[in-house]
């Protein structure tokens, strides 16, 4: 039997304001499919689905879902209970769950009468214990939420749509969160669960999933669909090509001998309110004209060691030391001092002063010095003609360097944080999820800049989730795991993999 | 020291400690189904108000006193309507307009209340609800004497803490409550409607307010007083974390408040020689602070309280 179409999406067109985010995007799912939906970010990968999910409704555009007989029938638009009822479920990037009630609640909310005096959880656990079993997608059903782990949660948000009988998964960037482990995991389930006719699109930027996992790839740039092919037909230049319009200029790391020693953390530990805030006894040490790559999921004290780095919190044991002199009361401007750089983790509220003009962000951490001001006035032309010099040499686009710096985009953001911090020639540079939420084109800016930064004789310590990132650009690979540091024997993905779920290799 | 002791072994003690928890009772649940929903009501102060005039008042224009009680419940869900559009639709501040509500809905009872009496210096009484003598229940030993010397609205608060306590915990329609005020988008991803259930849940809350304040004035006076609520709004939205969001613990925070302040009236007569009366006044609301202090750092505040959600935002 050939697979039939189970979701038509017919010119679909949706702007916000004078943003288009889709124009005229058709699309075809077959039953027992698995499409990867490309792009880069602001390509209007969400928005389609949440078109299609009936978050947003389209401007233009017709939506048709197959019944269960297999017949396409029309999707009225704009609710999210039509497509519900129709087996639609979506998996959305940031969980939809209630952490303050139990998995079996999140995934009955909704699917059960509000109004009855009684509910029968005994029927609903053994239908989601049914559900589990067939999957392989297996949580604790009876905790609150907000104690599960991050792969559990993620399960559940799975097991939600499952019972409602979806036909239809849509998956938002499922394994942005995961080890590489658990993505695997993750992605042969969902193979299994296609087998007996679920059909799946699954929305991501990492090639190398798409590549592994799916039948057919679709690709979105600026709001269009501009690629379509079964993915035995496609590799990772052919897609790439087609995300960004042209060929990605790679980003090659030259080999450099490491210099003198810039950073030293010795013995150093900080005790932190969660596994996030928490270090224990970690020793680094970055050299000149290295780029030390710190791997790890989030959450595993990634946090306070940028912290102790850019001088937010003092450790409780042991010394920093920058160019081999330790500083003994670290602050934000001592180390800024000391000649660190930072590129901090939520660039909208620690990289930028939001309300300020975007000349003002460019000197923020060099105000007392004498092109910036005299006597405690500020020089508003010399500040000017630097924002001027600087938003073109790193290209920063925007509304104009008087504007307020939060008008800029996300990528705008990081490039006037990476002016900010190169021109001051900074001996140590913490860049903590530099490329997080940007599209290839920018992502590939920060990375020539780091390596840049590394070529002058900066050293650098580049923390990331993003294993390919961390490996495209490090000398030196450390994981990260429940506040220890590790250095990572090898550069195989999988065995760092394994580290970073805390296995020992 | 033997004197205390007496007071705390007294029947009467622990009647008068009911009798004043039950419109904190009424106030410390409405406050807490609002606020499970994700959304703070100040207006709470000024609900309690309208409660109390638009009880005593339909009864004096010659309602029964149970249709005098539904008269509060209904003004007060009226005035919860109003914050919950502001609130939740607009996505306003949930501080400005709750207090609005409270200043809008303080001087609208008493501009009805001048309006219906321009001239008297004292307002008329009605015939309250006496103490009820259930037959068994009565015969309690310790139990029996408490609650033989309470009203059917006291027995109807303790009645709402058992049903607020059964919708939060046992049925669907409490699950969604919860989680609408842990994270609305895990509601609207199930196909249920935030705005539906928030304005649901400000309006129900909004008449047990109300209910608070009609217990004043039908229950423990006979008439509508200025100033009679005199700030135990406010004591409820202390409670309520002091409860940390549960109905049983909203009980017991409301009847330890009783406690306090049937105490401080019976050490204040007996001992209002040594120390000015004004202290015993000020002691139940030390204790409550103190207590909120030890209570509050534990907490479990709902994650979206205060947070507006908007449709098609995520």
């Amino acid at each position: 039997m050939t697979p039939y179409p189970v979701l038509q999406l017919r010119g679909l067109s949706k702007r916000f304001g004078p943003v288009v985010a889709n124009d005229d995007v058709s699309l075809t799912l077959h039953k027992g499919e698995v499409l990867a939906l490309l792009g880069e970010n602001g390509a209007g990968k969400t928005t389609l689905m949440n078109m299609l999910f009936g978050h947003y409704l389209p401007d233009a555009g017709t939506v048709e879902v197959a019944d269960a007989a297999g017949a396409l029938q029309p999707l009225p638009l704009g609710h999210p209970q039509a497509a519900l009822a129709a087996g639609v479920g979506m998996v959305h990037q940031h969980f939809a769950l209630a952490e303050n009630i139990s998995a079996l609640d999140n995934i009955t909310l909704g699917a059960e009468p509000l109004w009855s005096l009684r509910r029968n959880r005994a029927a609903a656990k053994a239908k989601v214990e049914g559900i589990i079993q067939r999957s392989g997608l297996s949580a604790p059903l009876d905790v609150p939420v907000g104690r599960l782990s991050v792969g559990e949660r993620q399960r559940v948000e799975i097991l939600k749509a499952l019972y409602r009988d979806a036909r239809i998964l849509v998956l938002d960037e499922p394994t942005a969160v995961l080890t590489p482990q658990e993505a695997d995991t993750l992605f042969a389930n969902i193979k299994a669960m296609t087998k007996s006719g679920l059909s799946v699109i699954f929305i991501s930027h990492k090639l190398r999933e798409v590549l592994a996992f799916s039948d057919r790839i679709a690709v979105l740039r600026h709001g269009r669909k501009v690629g379509e092919m079964p993915t035995s037909e496609a590799n990772e230049a052919k897609i790439a090509r087609m995300m960004v319009g042209a060929d990605t200029p790679l980003v090659e790391r030259e080999p450099l001998a490491p210099g003198a020693p810039v950073l030293n953390l010795s013995g150093m530990s900080v005790v932190g309110r969660s596994k996030r805030e928490t270090l224990n006894a970690v020793n680094l040490s970055v050299h000149a004209q290295e780029i030390v790559g710190i791997a790890g999921i989030s959450g595993n004290g990634q946090h306070a060691l940028a912290q102790v780095i850019s001088g937010l919190k003092a450790p409780d044991m042991g010394t920093v030391a920058i160019d081999q002199a330790a500083i003994a009361h670290p602050t934000p401007a001592r180390m800024v001092k000391a000649g660190v750089g930072r590129i901090p983790e939520d660039r909208h509220h620690e990289g930028i002063v939001g309300a300020m003009s975007v000349a003002e962000n460019l000197v923020l951490e060099r105000l007392t010095e004498p092109d910036v001001s005299t006597g405690g006035l500020l020089r508003r032309e010399d500040i000017a003609a630097n924002a001027t010099k600087l938003a073109k040499a790193y290209d920063v686009r925007g509304p104009g360097t008087e504007a307020q710096a939060r008008l800029l985009s996300g990528g705008n953001i990081q490039k006037l944080i990476l002016a900010r911090v190169f021109e001051r020639n900074p001996r140590l540079i913490l860049a903590n999820q530099p490329t997080r939420g940007l599209d290839l084109g920018a992502a590939a800016e920060v990375g020539r800049r780091l390596l840049d930064a590394r070529a002058r004789g900066a050293g650098v310590v580049l923390i990331s989730e993003d294993l390919d990132e961390i490996l495209g650009l490090s000398d030196r690979v450390l994981v990260i795991r429940d506040g220890q540091l590790i250095e990572a024997p090898t550069r195989d993905r999988a065995t760092i993999g394994l580290m970073m779920a805390g296995e020992t290799v | 020291m033997m004197d205390l002791l007496n007071i705390l072994l007294s029947d009467s003690f622990w009647a008068a400690s009911l009798r004043i928890a039950t419109p904190l009772i009424f106030g410390v649940l409405g406050a807490l189904i609002c606020e499970r929903s994700g959304v703070l009501n100040l207006g709470i102060e000024g609900i309690f108000v309208v409660g109390a005039m638009c009880g005593w008042m339909a009864v004096w224009l010659g309602a029964s006193l149970w249709g005098g009680v539904l008269a509060a419940a209904l003004a007060g869900a009226a005035f919860g309507f109003l914050h919950a559009l502001l609130t939740v639709p607009l996505g306003l501040s949930q501080h400005v307009s709750g207090l609005g509500i409270t200043l809008f809905a303080t001087s609208a009872s008493y501009f009805t209340y001048r309006t219906a009496l321009p001239n008297v210096s004292s307002p008329p009484r009605i015939e309250p609800f006496q103490p009820l003598d259930i037959p068994v229940l009565s015969d309690l030993p310790v139990l029996g004497p408490v609650l033989f010397q309470q009203t059917a609205l006291t027995w109807l608060a303790l009645g709402m803490v058992g049903l607020v306590w059964f919708v939060l915990d046992r049925t669907a329609l409490g699950v969604a409550l919860k989680a609408v005020g842990d994270n609305p988008d895990s509601v609207d991803a199930q196909g249920l409607s935030v705005y539906g259930l928030r304005i649901g849940a400000i309006v129900a809350g909004s008449s047990l307010m109300a209910l608070g304040g009609a217990f004043l004035t039908m229950s423990a006076f006979d008439a509508f007083f200025f100033g009679m609520v005199n700030g135990r709004g406010w004591v409820c939205i202390a409670l309520v974390i002091f409860a940390s969001w549960r109905p049983g613990k909203a009980l017991l925070g409301a009847i330890l408040f009783g406690a306090f302040d049937a105490l401080q009236v019976r050490l204040q007569t007996e001992m209002g020689a040594l120390v000015p009366g004004q202290v015993f006044l000020m002691a139940p609301y030390i204790l409550s602070i103190t207590a909120l202090v030890i209570a509050a750092r534990s907490a479990d505040y709902p994650r979206a309280l205060l947070t507006p959600w908007f449709k098609g935002q995520r």
